[in-house]
């Protein structure tokens, strides 16, 4: 057994439990702790990532317990990209959280932060439905906290919200796997698989009704439209680099999607086959549509942010909608983009913020920032990402996605929204960015050059925003090896029988 | 047996979905807890029930009840006490610095910074 498939769950656990009992009062303990917990958890990523390339699937069995009995977790090539992207991104954002100084801002930023990941790692790795379910309140748990830091009536107000909805769909969760678990008495996910295809057609309404449930409770964690009502308020009322941070935790409902469609109601078996295929489409081109015409109409930077990684999630949910290899290597790479322009996009709305002072992030001409260039071009960079414009990696994710949809029966519809939307999203871009970076108010201006110049603002957010932008450009650039990667990963995905046997021990 | 378990499910979940959109914190919480009820008996039935049936192998012993479910329960007990208390403080928290209970957010006021520091 290879025991590193385990060490992205266990490594931010243990952290986190130290850095609660050891250091709590130590921020800059916490922040050296953290941070090489991150990079170390980046360095096993890494090597998972290219153990999976090799093609075969990793088990790892809990307790030495064989599957079906225990709990599995599993390592194929979709888990090991997820995680590495879960790796990149925590560790750039802790960076701009520890730059710019919003992990003090509150007390136990860093752990809260460590556990998070352990429950995004452990989500894209376990075998088991059922331990999907804890890894998912574990990220949950840890979001409650990290939503709600650094307090304010507004941002409680908003996690209040946030937990509620949370927490109706995790009792909906417990629903769809209790009524799993009744018909098919398993919840190892390559078991249940197995079992699945056994059940015949016309015994199969209580599974339909399961995998609709388990549908829903994915579709609220991947924000689909309309069950997207949580993500505006609670993304552009959180902290920064919190916000940047669950820009992939809609991608942990995506991934999910795609897990579950694939391996237990994946194309092939009759009683779920084209269940979701066209409720996915549809809703996924009513969220694109709803996302970007939102970047359009925000009058506050938070929330435009917000309604661009609805947009994303939008184009997304289209290319996993297509459930054929071509359609998932794009969703997977367009999830990669979308992730990093997403926590971009985020952290350089706080730059702005955090540099206007009392204007904040509403969209009405304010002073010139400190630093204008540098921050007009993160924004310049980050808004050619979101809107998919070349040459960075938004472009290329596109147009995989259109050249996968080609075949598919609303083909001209998913190409008339992915580039209508794009146009909206340049113009509400285009037009924020205006407003913020060249309209400023001469006045205050000139007000500000009577008291003595303020002291000049921390680099390592401006490093971290850069790593991100060059994240993008490298996925750009490197396009080639990383799809032949993804599709790679499409192909093992739409043949789980090797999922099955190596979790099962049949292989 | 299956009627009672069947009408207990069906009314805790449909109390706690009318509690749940009341809009006020404290109806809230009390339905999303009228919710983890049902869901935790829902699972309990989900190993099909049975009267008087040990949950583990012993000798001279044929029929069983399935542990699993017991066990999903445990956990889904643990996970919905914790959040609950979690939910509550949250809910303590929101009212005490807005002196409101009410779920929605206020409108934005234009000017004001949203991120609250």
């Amino acid at each position: 057994m290879n025991h590193w498939i385990i060490v992205p769950v266990l490594l931010p656990a243990l952290l986190a439990a130290v850095l609660t009992l050891a250091m709590r009062y130590h921020i800059g303990l916490q922040r050296v702790f953290s941070v090489a917990g991150c990079v170390v958890l980046l360095a096993v990523a890494l090597g998972l990532l290219i153990h999976a390339g090799s093609g075969a699937v990793e088990v790892y069995e809990l307790g030495n317990w064989p599957a079906p009995f225990g709990i599995v977790l599993v390592l194929d090539r979709l888990s090991a990209v997820m995680v590495v992207l879960t790796a990149v991104l925590a560790l750039v954002v802790l960076l701009y959280a520890i730059g710019s100084g919003w992990d003090a801002r509150g007390s136990n930023f860093h752990p809260l932060w460590q556990f998070q990941l352990m429950g995004i790692c452990g989500a894209f790795l376990t075998g088991d439905a059922f331990n999907l379910f804890v890894f998912f309140e574990v990220l949950l748990i840890a979001s409650y906290g990290l939503m709600i830091h650094a307090g304010g009536a507004r941002r409680l107000k908003a996690g209040v919200q946030y937990v509620i909805y949370n927490l109706l769909g995790s009792t909906l969760f417990l629903f769809a796997l209790g009524t799993l678990y009744a018909v098919t008495g398993t919840l190892n996910m390559a078991d249940m698989a197995e079992r699945a295809a056994q059940i015949p057609f016309d015994d199969s309404a209580l599974l339909r009704v399961g995998a609709m449930l388990l549908f829903g409770v994915f579709a609220i964690k991947a924000a689909l439209l309309p069950l997207h009502f949580w993500l505006p308020n609670t993304y552009a009322e959180a902290p920064a680099p919190v916000a940047a941070l669950f820009a992939i935790m809609t991608k942990v409902g995506a991934y999910a999607i795609l897990r579950f469609y694939t391996l237990i109601f994946g194309p092939d078996l009759g009683a779920t086959a084209a269940l979701i295929d066209d409720i996915l489409l549809y809703g996924a081109l009513l969220t694109l549509a709803v996302g970007m015409i939102g970047i359009l109409g925000a009058r506050r930077l938070g929330r435009l942010a917000a309604f661009a990684a609805i947009g994303s999630m939008g184009t997304l949910l289209i290319a996993i909608a297509g459930f054929t290899e071509a359609t998932t290597a794009a969703a997977i790479y367009y999830a990669i983009h979308s992730t990093l322009a997403g926590a971009l996009l985020f952290l350089v709305v706080d730059l702005v913020r955090e540099r206007r002072g009392a204007t904040g992030g509403a969209l009405v001409p304010g002073p010139r920032l400190a630093q204008h260039g540098i921050v007009a071009a993160l924004w310049f960079g980050a808004a050619i990402a979101t809107a998919g414009m070349p040459p960075l990696s938004g472009f290329i994710g596109k147009l995989l996605v259109l050249d996968a949809t080609r075949d598919m029966a609303a083909v001209w519809l998913i190409w008339a929204a992915i580039l209508v939307t794009s146009l909206v999203a340049i113009l509400g871009l285009a037009q924020a960015g205006s407003v913020v970076f060249w309209k400023t108010t001469e006045s205050a201006a000139t007000a500000e050059a009577a008291e003595p110049p303020p002291a000049p603002p921390p680099a390592l957010p401006l490093v971290a925003c850069f790593t991100l932008l060059g994240g993008i450009v490298a996925l750009s650039v490197f396009a080639g090896p990383v799809t032949r990667y993804l599709e790679a990963t499409a192909a093992q995905l739409h043949a789980p029988a090797a999922y099955i046997a190596a979790v099962l021990g049949q292989g | 047996m299956e009627l009672l378990m069947a009408s207990a499910i069906g009314v805790m979940t449909a109390a706690g979905l009318y509690l749940v959109l009341r809009l006020r914190t404290f109806p809230v919480i009390l339905g999303l807890a009228l919710l983890t009820y049902a869901v935790n008996y829902f699972l309990f039935s989900t190993g099909r029930l049975a009267v008087n049936m040990p949950p583990v192998l012993r000798n001279g012993v044929e029929t069983y009840t399935d542990p699993l479910p017991q066990a999903l329960v445990l956990t889904a007990i643990v996970i919905s006490f914790g959040m609950t208390a979690v939910v509550v403080m949250m809910a303590l928290g929101a009212y005490l610095t807005s002196r409101d209970d009410d779920v929605t957010l206020p409108p934005e006021d234009g000017t004001g910074r949203e991120d609250g520091a």
